[in-house]
């Protein structure tokens, strides 16, 4: 009986990958679980704990001359370890019964064919269709998953559809040949907090008609609570603790699973630190309990920046001759009071970055004004701008682009400095240069090093202290910890909100994960298709939201492990 | 204070592999290329000793016979000296008496005493030479070293010429954009829409010969490629963070285009570098082939190729042979060391990025 219970059951799964003629990396040490039949099972854990590689494992993807499956590994399915098992038999197991999706619908989809064709090619290879048969049964998967007018859409290149569409045609494509068992690798994290939802609902769905099982890949534990039955917690490489998911979520035994629901700000609370992951790996999971923090402008706050009827216009070419103007940013006004941070939420194409650059003139506005102190930054000439340019700072999304390579990380903190005259000479540069990598956290070896010796959060860092040489008022970031690990985000978030205490900066929060925006907001302005919807203090917002659009953005976020009524 | 900063940035200055370093480690790794980096700096080395005169200094003199022999192949015919040789001895029979009737007749005494005032040193010129010689028995390896600098000095200096060029101007069309970037590719137009050959040739003729010359036209109608390469990489780069980054701290567009991009595309630059020079030591030696390109007083490969074309008529084939060897070599190990080099740069093959 038990035999039938589990679809697969992994033991003692070991992957180790070459770095190059001598160094080995094992990015899979040791990994047991199962899979039962009809069942959620999430995978969660942070960038490099080997979630994927498990996955890929399974699927038998993982590239043959760099990875090496170690001996006394077994992926048991069917009686069978897939392993083991040869190329071709592996090849009619994959897709079929076993199927998987990617994080990036647009890339995973080829651009070149038609979604139809790509659904039909998987029937006529593993099922055996004919043309017209296989084409029927494309529609009809497409509608399954909720693609508006299917007949219409089999017919759509990839780049016509949206996102969620896409990768809704991704799972259609998965489930065309009725897998048993569904491999979702970050199947939202790329998507929008609405759209996220329906792909959850989706495949919740899915997995109650189909009768099949599901392995979703995640970073995000507050994703899976809502979906999953049984949760496996991974940190490097290993598994530190699997368990049904009310148990994860009610009683969570170890340190690091504790450490991941905590780190992620919550919606309810806001204590003045977020704990990070050494806090409960010291504590034996039990941090010391914090004093919330208050948010919120009162009205009698001193205002440095204010933004009115801001614009923003780029013309599409239509045609040969003929120009469309899309109106990314619509007449939106606010302002920012000082030492206080104003969250700007809203879906992709909202215009929340459009406003980021357009505030700082890295894109020219289209209309407006832009009040710094009382001067309108648009109308300054080049020259006229510089003294304020140093003022207004920005911290980009992507710290892996937003360094320049070739430059040391000395480099990069002397040059804003030598370009607005601050500290006498290179020795008084390097010195500030050096108390601001303590300052941030990095300590003073990072002077001589390159942005490419540094993790994802460190670069964050690197970044906040180039910001800071130029002592800014205003500092904007511009999704500045979303492509952060939860642990990770939650030290970036504690750096910004210990530097806006100490030299009480103003900051502009954009992020599309209401989450951050909530905890380090005081103000929150919800942006739509570039128009204002709503803004208020931040606690007012979400508590009651005035607005339809904002209670549909609210109602998206993922809610966590929610108990079934008692 | 300043002190302690100073010693922990010496300290943690070697343990830091910059791009660069990484680029030069993976060099090393590369067998082949090194190899190629060995022949190429023997040849910079020869070069090198040419020009300050260590060597092959008097390249000059004839101290052959006319077509000597390789020192190898001593005993093949050689009807030109021989033709030569028998013209002087022809000289001294004694001529037929026509005094009566020559009006130089009463002069022929005193030409004679003024004859036998000047000293003529007869030069003993020997039959072989290591590697044969040309028309006028010089060495045709001293030449072919002697030829190497010119042609050397004339590939490097056009492909550094045309460089500048190239990588001015493609950063200026790729990072405005707008106005700049029309003139610019209307400006690469006009120079990609001319043949080649006949654009050279058309530059040659206004300019007259020299060496400096030579350089100018190459560089000047060299730099469309590497302006073609540079331009979509100044495209690329000026919409990346990093760049939008330097804009809001308040860097200038000079800056931007030159201290900040600039370092990020110099692997293209520095593999376009060697390539052109590869392609205008060729260039060279097709323009002086053609007549267009050193003075006759120098020597280059070319110019040994252009005189090798009459002499492989006669079966004299060793100066073609020493300038074609020489410079198939060099230009093979260097195309190999650009392939190993542009490797070694190239950001997508390493885990930097």
């Amino acid at each position: 009986m038990t035999e039938q219970q589990n679809l697969i059951e992994i033991r003692d799964l070991r992957v180790r990958f070459r770095l190059d003629q001598t160094q080995t990396f094992d990015a899979v040490k040791g990994v047991s679980f199962d899979i039962p039949n009809h069942a959620t099972v999430a995978l969660v854990g942070e960038s490099g704990s080997g979630k994927s590689v498990s996955a890929m494992a399974i699927m038998g993807l993982l590239p043959p001359e760099s990875a090496m499956i170690l001996e006394g590994s077994r992926v048991m399915y069917a009686g069978r370890d897939l392993l083991t098992e040869p190329r071709e038999s592996l090849q009619r197991i994959r897709g079929k019964e076993i199927s998987m999706i990617f994080q990036e619908p647009m890339t995973s989809l080829n651009p070149v064919f038609t979604v139809g064709d790509q659904i039909c090619e998987v029937l006529r290879l593993h099922m055996g269709l004919g043309r017209a048969q296989a084409r029927a049964r494309a529609i009809e998967v497409l509608s399954e998953v909720g693609i508006p007018e299917p007949q219409l859409r089999v017919n759509s290149y990839p780049h016509q559809l949206s996102g969620g569409q896409q990768q809704r045609v991704m799972i259609a494509m998965a489930i065309a040949c009725e897998p048993k068992l569904l491999i979702a690798d970050e199947p939202t994290t790329a998507l929008d907090v609405t759209i996220q939802r329906q792909i959850l609902e989706l495949l919740a769905d899915l997995k109650q008609r189909r009768h099949m099982s599901v392995l979703f890949i995640t970073h995000d534990l507050a994703l899976v609570g809502e979906i999953a039955d049984h949760v496996v917690v991974m940190q490097e490489g290993e598994i530190r603790e699997s368990a049904p998911a009310a148990e994860i979520f009610q009683r969570p035994r170890h340190p690091y699973t504790r450490a991941l629901l905590e780190c992620r700000p919550r919606l309810d609370r806001r204590p003045q630190r977020l704990p990070v992951i050494d806090d409960f790996m010291r504590t034996e999971g039990k941090p010391a309990g914090q004093q919330e923090r208050k948010r919120g402008v009162t009205g009698d706050d001193a205002i440095i920046l204010e933004a009115r009827n801001l614009s923003k216009e780029f013309r599409l070419r239509e045609g040969l001759f003929g120009h469309k103007a899309f109106r990314a940013v619509e007449r939106v006004s606010f302002t920012l009071a000082k030492g206080k941070t104003l969250g700007l939420v809203g879906e992709s194409g909202s215009g929340k970055t459009t406003i980021g650059l357009a505030l700082m003139r890295l894109i020219d506005a289209s209309g407006g004004e832009v009040l710094f102190e009382g001067t309108d930054l648009l109308k300054l000439s080049r020259r006229e701008l510089m003294p304020y340019k140093r003022r207004i700072q920005i911290i980009f999304q992507n710290p892996y682009a937003s360094l320049n390579p070739r430059f040391t990380v000395g480099n990069i903190l002397i040059e804003p400095m030598q370009i607005h005259g601050i500290g006498a000479d290179l020795a008084a540069r390097s010195k500030l240069a050096y108390a601001l990598l303590d300052r941030v956290g990095l300590g003073r070896v990072a002077f001589n090093k390159y942005p490419h010796e540094f993790s994802g959060g460190q670069r964050q860092r690197i970044a906040i202290a180039r910001c800071l040489t130029m002592k800014p008022d205003v500092l904007i970031c511009d999704e500045s910890v979303s492509a952060l690990d939860v642990s990770i985000q939650a030290q970036v978030l504690n750096l910004l909100q210990d530097l806006q205490d100490e030299f009480r900066m103003s900051y502009i929060f954009i992020s599309h994960d209401l989450a951050v925006v909530k905890y380090m907001s005081d103000q929150v302005m919800v942006l739509h298709d570039g128009k204002l919807v709503e803004m208020a203090n931040s606690d007012d917002i979400y508590l009651a939201p005035k607005q339809e659009y904002t209670r549909r953005l609210l109602s998206a976020i993922p809610r966590g492990f929610v108990p079934a009524a008692a | 204070m300043s002190a302690v900063i100073e010693s922990t940035a010496e300290e943690t200055r070697h343990d830091s592999a910059g791009p660069w370093r990484a680029a030069f480690r993976r060099l090393r790794n590369d067998r082949l290329g090194m190899v190629c980096v060995v022949i190429v700096v023997a040849y910079m080395l020869i070069v090198l000793a040419s020009a300050l005169g260590l060597v092959a200094r008097d390249w000059n003199r004839e101290v052959g016979v006319s077509y000597a022999n390789p020192g190898f192949l001593p005993h093949l015919e050689n009807l030109e000296a021989e033709s030569s040789r028998n013209l002087t001895a022809q000289s001294k029979v004694p001529p037929v008496d026509l005094s009566d009737i020559d009006p130089l007749a009463p002069y022929y005494k005193e030409l004679d005493e003024r004859t036998a005032r000047i000293k003529v040193t007869e030069i003993q010129r020997s039959d072989t030479l290591p590697f044969g010689g040309d028309k006028w028995g010089k060495d045709i390896i001293k030449k072919t070293v002697k030829g190497a600098e010119i042609s050397i000095f004339v590939g490097f200096a056009a492909a550094l010429l045309a460089a500048v060029l190239g990588t001015v101007f493609g950063a200026c069309a790729g990072y405005f954009g707008g106005r700049i970037n029309d003139l610019f590719e209307w400006i690469y137009n006009v120079f990609t829409s001319i043949p080649y050959i006949l654009l050279i040739l058309a530059f040659a003729a206004v300019f007259g010969k020299g060496i400096v010359t030579v350089i100018m036209i190459l560089g000047i109608t060299g730099w469309t490629g590497i302006y073609r390469l540079l331009r979509a990489e100044y495209l690329k780069h000026r919409e990346r963070e990093y760049v939008r980054a330097a804009d809001a701290i308040g860097a200038s567009d000079m800056r931007r285009m030159f201290v900040q991009i600039l370092p990020n595309v110099s692997h293209v630059i520095l593999v376009q570098l060697s390539q052109h020079v590869v392609q205008f030591i060729k260039a060279e030696v097709i323009l002086s082939f053609l007549g267009f390109g050193v003075p006759v007083e120098l020597v280059s490969w070319g110019t040994m190729l252009a005189e090798a074309q009459n002499e492989l008529v006669i079966g004299k084939w060793w100066q073609l042979a020493a300038a074609t060897a020489s410079m198939a070599v060099l230009v093979t190990a260097f195309s190999l060391f650009t392939d190993a080099l542009r490797d070694a740069l190239d950001p997508k093959l390493k885990a930097l990025l």
